[in-house]
């Protein structure tokens, strides 16, 4: 059971929103580079995000950039999961490569700053704060089984070859 | 049951009867990674239980986003790429040779490989009728190591477009159409297949634009059929044995299909901040831009600069405004240099770059002041891409941004020769 507080993003949040082309020279500090998560789309992000929070986003979250760099920092950012009404392909793969789990619900039902507590098993998002319950669509069966090894690259040091 | 581009090659890559729908484990070909990108996936593919290339021929490194390095940080990140490629044995692209999508078109890509790159325009390599695609860095550690990747197979929409292009009007103006018709997300997890007249007759430069803004609609691929003019191509590289003829089945299955009619076409232009936010050059006029760039892996080719300086020859540009020009390669820059195409940009007022990304995603190069406009014939236009959150970005053909450097505001180039 995850459990946090969610962090209400728009529609259409690119990578460069999520960390610009600008800091592409931080990109072997990462913990340099982290400090500048979603720096353009909510300026104070970094500075308020607590261990355990989602991030929350609306239609086609993350499109743009192949740079893994954007769902690498959300996650150190301490991030728990992604929920959005829809995911870009890349962004989506990359999120799961990392064990970051990226969840497809109607975030129209969550404000900014409500309390969410998060059943993967279940499928359930649970708003505290308004007392309401959403369902999310199924992880695809491959990704599960990269998310449940808690990445691609412990998948491959546990298989040694894609077993789908 | 016939098969789609998309089909044809993830079967014969899987070896197995590949259906949309279906996941398969397919064989890759080429497996690249460019310098912003490139260090991750090096780490990733070093920190694993991944100790020698499947291929190492068929791995290449490009240092092109960041060249000359600006910095010591990137120029140390170069470093970390010679150094893998020295030790690992695979190919290095050096800083000065060009954009990975257009090298890889030039020297490396055939038609019916399966390509995947730590870059999302990946995707241009559809062009010559590759089933090229964009994926992260660990997946691209992956099939460094493996040799392979997982897909599952896109469904895809057969865009049909018919009807000869205006002057003025080029591969640009219809994908930013295609985009702006079907929204930002309005292929996410498809292939986009391209047939019909116009694209047919269509030049292959042409179609490595459209292929390369094809993940702007969200698809995972732009699939193209290999024929006569990519034979024609892949002979003028020096790689005429590379070529194949490819085409997907006539009684293939498409989700739907999308006409066009090229002859409708008018020069399009994305408004700020995103790519399906598109107008026609026309309803923008008078939009006053302090910079304009040609070049980048979707316009850097000759044909996109022989647009532009035809327009620009032996005119001036705007007073203030700063014309960036960024070849995609080496050898485009050497044949603008032997046309005499540079002069005329060099005389018109132009800064010239050398071969690489250029200004197009913000780290050095041309980054926006506040408050300022550029016109780009790039890919991109999100908030903040060109190293400023508050600076506004238009996209736009080679014509289009050509004319309106003379002029300083958005121009319709059908009204300028």
């Amino acid at each position: 059971m995850l459990k946090g507080k969610g962090h209400k993003f728009g529609d259409s949040i690119s990578t460069d929103h999520i960390i610009p082309g600008r800091y592409a020279h931080l990109r072997s500090n990462l913990p340099e580079l982290a400090k500048h998560v979603l720096e353009d789309a909510d300026p104070n992000f970094s500075a308020k995000v607590k261990h355990g929070d989602f991030v929350v986003g609306g239609n086609n979250f993350g499109l743009g950039s192949s740079r893994e760099h954007a769902p690498l920092v959300i996650k150190m950012a301490g991030v728990s999961a992604i929920l959005a009404k829809s995911v870009a392909r890349i962004f989506f793969r990359n999120a799961i490569n990392l064990g970051l789990p990226v969840l497809i619900c109607d975030t129209d039902k969550i404000s900014d700053g409500d309390e969410l507590e998060v059943d993967l098993a279940a499928g359930k998002v649970k708003n505290l704060t308004n007392g309401s319950t959403l369902t999310f669509g199924k992880i695809p069966g491959v990704m599960l089984k990269i998310l449940n090894e808690g990445g691609l690259i412990p998948y491959i040091q546990k298989h040694g070859d894609f077993k789908l | 049951m016939g098969k789609t581009l998309a089909e044809k090659i993830l079967s014969e890559k899987s070896g197995n009867d590949a259906k949309a729908g279906d996941i398969v484990i397919a064989k890759v070909d080429l497996a690249f990674v460019q310098d912003t990108t490139g260090p991750l996936t090096v780490r990733t593919f070093q920190s694993s239980s991944m100790t020698k290339l499947a291929n190492p021929k068929r791995t290449v490194l490009f240092i092109d986003h960041a060249v000359p390095s600006p910095n010591a940080n990137l120029s140390n990140d170069h470093i970390l790429l010679r150094n893998f490629s020295r030790d690992s044995g695979c190919i290095l692209s050096e800083a000065g040779d060009g954009v990975c999508h257009q090298i890889v078109a030039e020297a490396y890509a055939r038609p019916g490989d399966v390509v995947v790159g730590a870059d999302s325009h990946t995707v241009t390599a559809g062009g010559l009728g590759a089933f090229a695609t964009g994926m992260g860095s660990s997946d691209v550690a992956v099939a460094f190591g493996l040799g392979k990747t997982w897909f599952r197979v896109p469904e895809t929409f057969k865009i049909e477009v018919s009807g000869d292009l205006q002057k003025g009007v080029s591969a640009k103006d219809l994908i930013l159409h295609l985009i702006g018709k079907i929204g930002a997300d309005g292929a996410t997890y498809k292939a986009l297949e391209f047939h019909g007249y116009t694209i047919k007759k269509m030049s292959m430069s042409g179609r490595f634009t459209i292929a390369n803004m094809v993940v702007e609609a969200g698809a995972k691929v732009g699939l193209f059929a290999s024929d006569e003019t990519t034979r024609a191509y892949l002979k003028g590289e020096g790689r005429g044995k590379d070529y194949r003829p490819l085409a997907a089945d006539a009684d293939a299955t498409y989700e739907k299909t999308i006409k066009i009619n090229a002859a409708e076409l008018e020069p399009t232009v994305s408004k700020p901040h995103t790519v399906d936010n598109t107008a026609l050059a026309r309803e923008l006029l008078g939009t006053k831009i302090q910079q304009v760039v040609i070049g980048t892996c979707t316009n850097g080719r000759l044909e996109d600069l022989v647009a532009a300086a035809n327009i620009l020859k032996g005119k001036k540009i705007a007073p203030s405004l700063r014309l960036i020009i960024a070849p995609a390669s080496r050898r485009v820059l050497l044949d603008a240099i032997e046309s005499g195409y540079i002069r005329d940009f060099v005389e018109s007022g132009a800064i010239i770059l050398p071969p690489g990304c250029g200004p197009c995603l913000g780290l050095h190069q041309g980054a926006l002041g506040d408050g300022e406009s550029c016109l780009s014939t790039a890919n991109r236009n999100f908030e903040g891409r060109m190293g400023n959150p508050k600076g506004l970005i238009y996209l736009g053909s080679p014509a289009t941004a050509a004319a309106s450097a003379l002029t300083g505001e958005i121009t319709d180039p059908r009204g300028v020769t």
